[in-house]
């Protein structure tokens, strides 16, 4: 969009210590923002609860309306590393392709995160040299 | 050569009315393809039509059939009309995507707009629209000279005027401009008689003095207001303010702030309902009286020759799954809910269906005591636009300079990494980002703030993303087969338009769908 600024720095992190709203007792404990085009969360549990979490949910658990936003947790679709590249990096369906604004080393970093916890056990074996081929193969740039 | 060096040449050599008339023919200056109301001719003979979604399309798309004589009938997912075309006011209730539920506790007459808030006077078919259903509009305030420009690292993080912002660059251009052009720096582009004029047209238009400086003085304060304002009786004479020079202009990067107000789309005049976006789709809703379904979430839709079968789960009645029938369906769903259901169309519409991601969009509304904004800072209407994660405030563009209370648009994030920070926060913290950045453009907030909701869009239950992102690729490879009549099914939606995100383009893809789908339906007998 057009009217956006895209400059600067700012100093805003938010502890979710105040009132909460129903629903969010699995809210991670700080959402950080960042200050520019890129995600600057380092890691996949903080990626995971920045990007991630806010249609997945916390626990993982997906979430369903007039569609859905299906549950990670104890999913074998997270076993194929070149799938969840291609839904990162060029988006489907209801999923956008955040993974455009993340390096190689936090795409790694998430999915392995993802493929290691919510009952998934998927091994780490995703390296970000893998995610730099599979984006190079999109033509996708980061 | 570029188009547009073309159209320069053009209109360098040919004048304004060849220039126009070049730019008609290659796609610039085209006037809406809006041409008032629809006529759908010849009779259907009792053919049926079922809608999906009681959105602008699909309710501009019922309505129209329904004059044109045939059956129709509308499944909505809501409990209300109008799908993204939503006001929420006080007293109600909105629960995300994940189960945080806000009750909205704006005093009467207050509102949020969480989708669409405002209408460009080109929009010519939402506006007809309006008229014909009487829906009240009222002006929206795009450009308030008085509102601010922040960004954390420009000026200390002071916010400064867009007047002052608006009028000193201008003025430190037409400075520079006026130089060149007297030190012979033009004389190979301009004709010695047009370089007179130019420097003419730089003084009048940059508030420059009789020597072509732009400082301070009468000439720029006739642009960039004063230090002290004029006024009356004794020791009433102004003081000129000390223009901000070109350098800190420049490094600010404030400029940036300014397209906004320039812009085709955004440019004056702009309008928005009395009473909330939300009284354009009650309108439509009114005119289609016992069409719409509530409650019906889509599941499947099948075709054959015959006709389609729509299944869906009644939400009132506790999950109940029923088929709806009709001879042609126009299924106006957003494509982040269509790509999930179960639809029996060819491959490359499908993988059309597919292949067009949500943004990922935030707002957020904020009562406050007082109008703080028009009583302290003389800010009436208009948006203040910063580079913190709320991106912009806007202040309200009706109930002007009265006593009593307000809401702020907060908040205003579409895309980037903050737009899914944000969406991944609750309710109750995305409200404190919203704080926490706005007091650092108004401290009243800390004393003033009562009350706030937000809406993250990819949480919204009825649509999961704000409208759809197409890429000139995805245009490329997508676009046609997304808009073809495939079989009995043809889609509508601002998704099926060249202006995404807007209702306008949601109304001209209804209106081109059911125009399609009708000739076909005639010529099919």
């Amino acid at each position: 969009m057009p009217n956006e600024i895209r400059c600067g720095l700012l100093l805003v992190v938010v502890l979710t210590t105040g009132v909460a709203a129903a629903g969010d007792a699995l809210a991670p404990a700080a959402i950080p923002l960042s200050r520019g085009r890129l995600f600057e969360e380092q890691g996949g549990a903080a990626l995971f609860a920045s990007v991630c979490a806010g249609c997945h949910q916390p626990d993982a658990s997906g979430a369903s309306g007039a569609a859905a936003y299906p549950a990670l947790a104890e999913n074998g679709n997270v076993s194929s590393a070149d799938y969840m590249e291609r839904l990162l990096l060029n988006g489907q369906r209801g999923m956008p392709p955040v993974g455009q604004m993340m390096s190689d080393q936090q795409i790694a970093d998430v999915m392995n995160y993802v493929r290691t916890h919510f009952g998934n056990a998927y091994g780490e074996g995703v390296s970000p040299e893998d995610v730099g081929a599979a984006r190079r193969q999109m033509g996708s740039s980061p | 050569m570029r188009r547009r060096d073309l159209l320069l040449l053009i209109g360098a050599t040919a004048g304004a009315t060849a220039m126009y008339q070049a730019m008609t023919r290659l796609g610039f200056a085209a006037e809406s393809p809006y041409r008032g109301p629809i006529t759908l001719e010849g009779d259907p003979k009792g053919a049926s039509v079922i809608i999906l979604g009681a959105g602008l399309a699909g309710m501009t798309a019922a309505y129209e059939l329904a004059r044109a004589g045939y059956k129709v009938q509308i499944l909505e997912y809501n409990t209300r009309p109008g799908g993204r075309n939503w006001t929420i006011r006080g007293g109600d209730t909105y629960t995300e995507l994940g189960g945080a539920a806000q009750q909205c506790l704006f005093d009467d007459g207050l509102y949020l707009n969480p989708g669409p808030w405002r209408i460009p006077y080109h929009h010519h078919a939402i506006l007809d629209y309006c008229r014909r259903f009487g829906v009240a509009l009222e002006p929206f305030i795009q450009l308030n000279h008085n509102a601010y420009l922040h960004a954390t690292e420009a000026f200390g993080g002071r916010p400064q005027r867009i007047r002052e912002i608006k009028a000193d660059f201008e003025g430190a251009i037409a400075e520079l401009l006026a130089k060149a052009t007297r030190k012979g720096a033009l004389d190979e582009a301009v004709s010695k008689e047009d370089q007179e004029i130019l420097l003419e047209a730089l003084r009048a238009q940059g508030g420059l003095d009789k020597d072509f400086r732009y400082k301070a003085g009468d000439d720029a304060a006739d642009f960039r207001g004063y230090a002290r304002d004029p006024g009356g009786g004794l020791a009433a004479a102004p003081s000129n303010g000390e223009p901000i020079g070109l350098h800190d202009l420049l490094t600010s990067r404030l400029w940036r702030g300014l397209q906004n107000f320039a812009l085709y789309d955004f440019q004056t005049t702009m309008f928005q309902p009395v009473g909330g976006m939300g009284r354009i789709g009650e309108a439509f809703a009114r005119q289609i009286p016992k069409v719409i379904r509530y409650g019906a979430k889509v599941t499947a839709i099948q075709q054959d020759d015959h006709g389609v079968a729509v299944v869906f789960e009644d939400l009132h009645g506790g999950g109940s799954v029923e088929e709806a029938t009709a001879d042609w369906c126009v299924c106006a769903l957003p494509l982040s809910i269509l790509s999930q259901i179960d639809v029996n169309v060819s491959a490359p519409m499908k993988a059309a269906i597919d292949a067009v991601p949500y943004a990922s969009v935030v707002k957020t509304g904020l009562q406050f005591r007082r109008r703080f904004w028009e009583e302290d800072e003389q800010i009436f209407g208009g948006i203040s636009y910063t580079n913190l994660p709320i991106r912009q405030i806007s202040y309200p563009s009706t109930g002007f300079n009265a006593a009593g209370k307000g809401v702020l648009l907060g908040g205003y994030t579409w895309g980037g990494p903050n737009s899914y920070e944000l969406t991944a926060m609750s309710p109750a913290d995305r409200i404190k980002v919203a704080l926490d950045c706005g007091a650092q453009i108004h401290p009243q907030y800390a004393s003033e703030f009562e009350t706030g909701i937000s809406v993250a869009w990819h949480r919204v239950p009825f649509t999961l993303g704000c409208a759809g992102e197409w890429t000139d690729e995805t245009r490329r490879q997508h676009y046609g087969n997304l808009c073809q009549i495939d079989g009995r099914i043809v889609l509508a939606g601002e998704h099926a338009s060249y202006i995404p995100a807007w209702q306008e383009g949601a109304i001209l893809s209804a209106l081109d769908a059911i125009t399609r789908l009708h000739k076909r339906i005639l010529a099919s007998r």
